[in-house]
């Protein structure tokens, strides 16, 4: 376990946990403070601040004005004269309203200024589909940011590493942007109590296998280890890796895995085409792990579309489980 | 217009002289006389060396508009900030930074304030209080607010200068963060330097208002508009602004009227104005001129007093090109060092 001061876990959401961390944050340390729209009394869109304006009051849980550009830019230049600001989005979609202050400015900063400078902002960004909101309110962008040098790039998908992470996030001296995808804001799982941090860069092996190696990111962690539960009663044995920070990436736990298990899959919910998967595929090609390699490499990632409304056609957007263990079975038998 | 912008109208009410002969000790005049012509002598050897050869990729030449920096930095400390634009020279002079050092970073060396990874573009001196030049158009704005709000949360007592152009000001950035420095009453100075022009395009035809100043009416906040090629005038409107700002009254802006007598950047041909307009602002109201003139009436300095700070001035700018020469590259085996801060 990467905890520090691991005390009793207990059992808490995704939100729970993270509002559990940005409280021991502000307890911690009196630089850090929140802003984003309704994240005061409302509680934030997904009540993920809940009430911690009531403890903390309206001056460190500060309410914006609808304007993520400059909310953005805002803290950005908090951050850089030494405060630790958290931005809450209150969609991810809505970063292309702030892409200029986080791609030119926070990214870019220290390094335009010859190191002169650090930005220790870090971003918010409730991600992904499955609620109906549609095109607008469903994406997941994770990969334009994964772009860009100088940002760092995390999606938790359990509550211990959203907590974990978040806290490491804030101590890091360089912008980091979370997506938090919304279903997973109500899902329960272990906590530690207390102040814990899981290290940014590190992807986690949740199952070994030795037949197939999964990477997926957030949501997809969970629906690839629901796949391959379904498998191992197959006598298939899947090797689960949630990658958990896209930049930098954790190349070492991937390589060793496929040199493993000689076969490659990815699962991300964002746009197939030039993501995450495409990423790690080129990694693997181009590394050692290459030769070990007895079946081409599988990307299974959201449609070539935008997020639509319908529920049946959402749904088709992205991966489901029972689209995870065709692919995993055929690759694996070697179907395809 | 606003209370504070009249006021400003009539400086010399109830007083003989204008407002930095009553602020100001005489050193602190001449030095701000050397400042200005510090920036115009930076910034026609770096446009000698850019000539040259010695110097890459573009620059924005603040030649004409040094007023206005020296104005507005006269009263500031290296503890108060300010934000810059890619037309930026002057001001990291005006805020104390060393010429050695900017053209080094010109020269790409890794004497440079920004180690050669920022050029003219991104110019900064953090140690006087410089967050950075910037090549996005209205990118400092956001900035310059987090930075007062800094403040505000430390209660340092600091005020965030704002520059910025009339270009700018049709950008969201500006709205987004004029509002939000005034409901919160943060300490910062919006100050816009209005050279007449955003690349070729007047004012006139890309402002719905006739002043930038007008839109401070917007944000509830003071909107003043002054000659920005009057030192006395800039540091005046500038001295009520960061009064202001430091009793927790919240922003100002400042509209410095202005004109830059250099081309946008390197590739302009000067198309959409006049010789004739250029001649004029040269001719008639050069800042440097204007104020080494009213020293002379004020008895602060003498011809020979000027003679002897261009001489001092040219032997620094010779001096800071031949430090730059001298400096060494930076080591291509270090690119991606300053990407993310090091840790232990
Ligand atoms: C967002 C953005 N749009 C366009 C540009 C290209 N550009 C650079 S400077 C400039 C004109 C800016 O005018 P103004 O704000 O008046 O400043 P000035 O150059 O007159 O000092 C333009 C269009 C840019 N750098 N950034
Ligand atoms: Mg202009």
């Amino acid at each position: 376990m990467d905890a520090q001061v691991e005390t009793a876990t207990r059992e808490l959401s995704y939100a729970q946990a993270i509002q559990e961390a940005m409280a021991i944050a502000m307890e911690r340390d009196e630089r850090v403070f929140l802003m984003g729209e309704d994240i005061g009394v409302y509680g934030g869109a997904f009540q993920v601040t809940g009430d911690l304006v009531e403890r903390f009051g309206p001056e460190r849980v500060m309410d914006t004005p609808i304007s993520e550009l400059g909310g953005a830019g805002i803290a950005v230049g908090a951050a850089v004269t030494g405060m630790r600001p958290v931005f809450e989005f209150q969609f991810s979609d809505f970063a292309t309203l702030a892409m200029e202050q986080i791609v030119n400015q926070a990214a870019k900063m220290r390094y335009m200024l010859g190191g002169a400078v650090s930005v220790p902002v870090v971003m918010r960004f409730p991600a992904g589909s499955g609620t109906g909101a549609a095109a607008q309110h469903s994406q997941s962008l994770e990969a334009w940011l994964g772009h860009v040098p100088g940002l760092k790039v995390i999606q938790p998908a359990t509550p211990h590493d959203a907590k974990g992470l978040l806290l490491a996030a804030i101590e890091d001296p360089d912008p980091v942007m979370i997506f938090e995808h919304k279903l997973l804001y109500k899902m329960k799982g272990a906590v530690p109590e207390g102040y814990y941090t899981v290290p940014i860069g590190k992807a986690d092996v949740r199952r070994e296998g030795r037949d197939l190696t999964i990477v997926a990111t957030s949501i997809m962690v969970h629906k690839a280890l629901e796949a391959a539960e379904t498998l191992s009663g197959e006598g298939i044995d899947i090797e689960v890796i949630d990658l958990r920070t896209i930049r930098p990436m954790d190349r070492q736990t991937v390589i060793e895995s496929v040199r493993k298990t000689s076969r490659l899959m990815c699962v991300y919910e964002g746009v197939k085409t030039l993501g995450i998967g495409a990423e790690v595929s080129a990694m693997i090609a181009e590394s050692e792990a290459f030769d070990y390699l007895d079946a081409p490499i599988v990307r299974l990632g959201g449609a070539e579309t935008p997020i639509p409304y319908n529920p049946e056609l959402e749904k088709a957007t992205v991966p489901q489980v029972d689209g995870i263990v065709r692919a995993a079975r055929d690759l694996v038998t070697g179907a395809r | 217009m606003s209370a504070t912008a009249r006021k400003s109208a009539s400086k010399t009410e109830g007083a003989n002289q204008p407002f930095i002969y009553r602020q100001f000790d005489q050193d602190k005049l001449r030095d701000a006389l050397r400042k200005m012509y510090l920036i115009r002598q930076f910034e026609e050897g770096a446009e000698e060396s850019y000539m040259r050869g010695l110097i890459h990729g573009t620059m924005h030449l603040s030649i004409g508009q040094e007023a206005s920096a020296v104005g507005i930095c006269l009263g500031l400390s290296d503890e108060d900030q300010i934000t810059s634009t890619h037309r930026g020279h002057g001001h990291c002079i005006a805020k104390g930074a060393d010429v050695s050092r900017m053209f080094a970073e010109f020269f790409g060396k890794t004497t440079g304030y920004c180690r050669g990874r920022g050029g003219s573009m991104h110019i900064a001196d953090v140690s006087t209080g410089n967050l950075g030049a910037n090549g996005i158009v209205g990118g400092g704005l956001p900035i310059a607010v987090g930075a007062a709000l800094t403040a505000k949360k430390m209660k340092t007592g600091n005020v965030v200068v704002c520059f910025f152009g009339d270009g700018a000001n049709n950008e969201g950035a500006f709205h987004e963060a004029l509002n939000m420095a005034a409901i919160w009453k943060l300490p910062v100075v919006f100050v816009c330097e209005n050279n007449g022009y955003g690349m070729s395009t007047s004012v006139a035809r890309a402002t719905a208002v006739p002043n930038i100043a007008d839109r401070a009416a917007a944000y509830a906040m003071p909107g003043v508009i002054v000659n920005g090629n009057v030192v006395s005038d800039v540091a005046e409107a500038m001295h009520e602004a960061s009064e202001r700002a430091r009793r927790g009254d919240g922003p100002t802006l400042i509209e410095c009227k202005t004109y830059r007598y250099r081309g946008h950047s390197k590739s302009d041909r000067n198309r959409y104005r006049s010789k004739e307009e250029i001649e004029e602002w040269m001719t008639e109201r050069d800042p440097i001129e204007a104020f080494e003139a009213e020293l002379v009436e004020f008895g602060v300095i003498d011809a020979a007093g000027i003679e002897a700070i261009r001489a001092d001035v040219a032997r620094e700018i010779a001096a800071g090109i031949e430090f730059a020469k001298e400096s060494p590259m930076p080591d291509v085996a270090n690119l991606e060092k300053y990407v993310y801060t090091e840790q232990a």
